[in-house]
């Protein structure tokens, strides 16, 4: 691995968790509210985040050869079948559980959130049990 | 607008504005999509020897996705260390911390994504398949949400 790579991504990565932190959404309590109907800001997060990386996404290769500390600009097409979808559905089951998904998870450490060590663990497990029984 | 936000709105704007900066600046840089969930397979090459692990979409990813991985758990430290004030711990029962991430673990992995790789990266690049795991996870979701707090839960 390229060590200027890595750098660029611990980069992107604190603006991330900073980011969800801000949000609000490494509290559990928010999102449950959120898939309550209770408070609907969730929508803005994921509005504000899939906007900006859309411009990102739609405008970078047009006004950049290359990326700026990299060789390409990467695609990351989504297939459209039964384990797309129905891993979707599960996710959404555990998700409407605990509140957690897995950026939250790891950025909730950050800011003090210390129970969600055990979402993390729990979704290191489930990552195992998917890779080790039910790989593609 | 209060009945919608009864928590106020900047905060949730101006912090998916902070993610999407994140996602954007890891694609600019590196050109690398950006989803969190394959950190949670790829770090299981570090210890397993079975060869779903160590092919090499998680092998020759896992060193910026631990970076990655690291500058979330960082942003929000930073994040907690600006603000100032005691951290908000959750009162969600540890019961549904465990069986809750453990199927969300399973489930994204076996989706490909998250509400990160699904939800951001994949809407970002208009792509059908994850705005259908989208819908599909959000309707999954408010249902059992809205089942574990009738049966008790936090």
């Amino acid at each position: 691995m390229k060590l200027r790579t890595a750098a660029w991504a611990l980069a992107a990565g604190l603006l991330f968790g900073y980011g969800l932190a801000l949000s609000t959404m490494i509290r559990p309590e928010v999102v449950l509210s959120f898939l309550r109907f209770q408070d609907f800001g969730l929508l803005l997060v994921l509005g504000g985040a899939a906007g900006v990386t859309f411009v990102a996404y739609r405008f970078g290769p047009r006004l950049l050869s290359k990326p700026f500390a990299g060789d390409s600009f990467g695609v990351h097409p989504s297939v459209l079948d039964t384990r797309t979808l129905g891993g979707a559905a599960i996710f959404g089951v555990g998700w409407g559980i605990c509140g957690v998904c897995p950026g939250p998870a790891l950025a909730g450490l950050g800011a003090g959130n210390w129970p969600l060590v055990v979402s993390v663990l729990a979704m290191l497990a489930g990552a195992y049990v998917q890779g080790r029984w039910f790989g593609d | 607008m209060d009945a919608y936000f009864p928590n106020g709105y900047v905060h949730y704007l101006a912090g998916g504005l902070v993610i999407g900066a994140g996602v954007g600046l890891l694609f600019l840089a590196t050109g690398l999509i950006g989803g969190i969930s394959t950190f949670f397979t790829a770090a299981w090459s570090f210890v397993s020897p079975q060869p779903y692990f160590q092919q090499a979409r998680f092998v020759d990813s896992r060193g910026w996705r631990v970076a990655y991985a690291a500058g979330l758990v960082a942003g929000a430290a930073l994040w907690l260390a600006s603000m100032g004030g005691a951290p908000a711990v959750t009162q969600v029962t540890w019961w549904q911390l465990a069986v809750g991430g453990f199927i969300a673990g399973f489930g994204a992995r076996l989706s490909s994504g998250c509400t990160s790789g699904h939800g951001i990266c994949g809407l970002a690049s208009l792509q059908l398949p994850s705005l259908l795991a989208v819908l599909i996870f959000l309707a999954t979701a408010i249902v059992t949400a809205h089942a574990v707090r009738a049966f008790g839960g936090a």
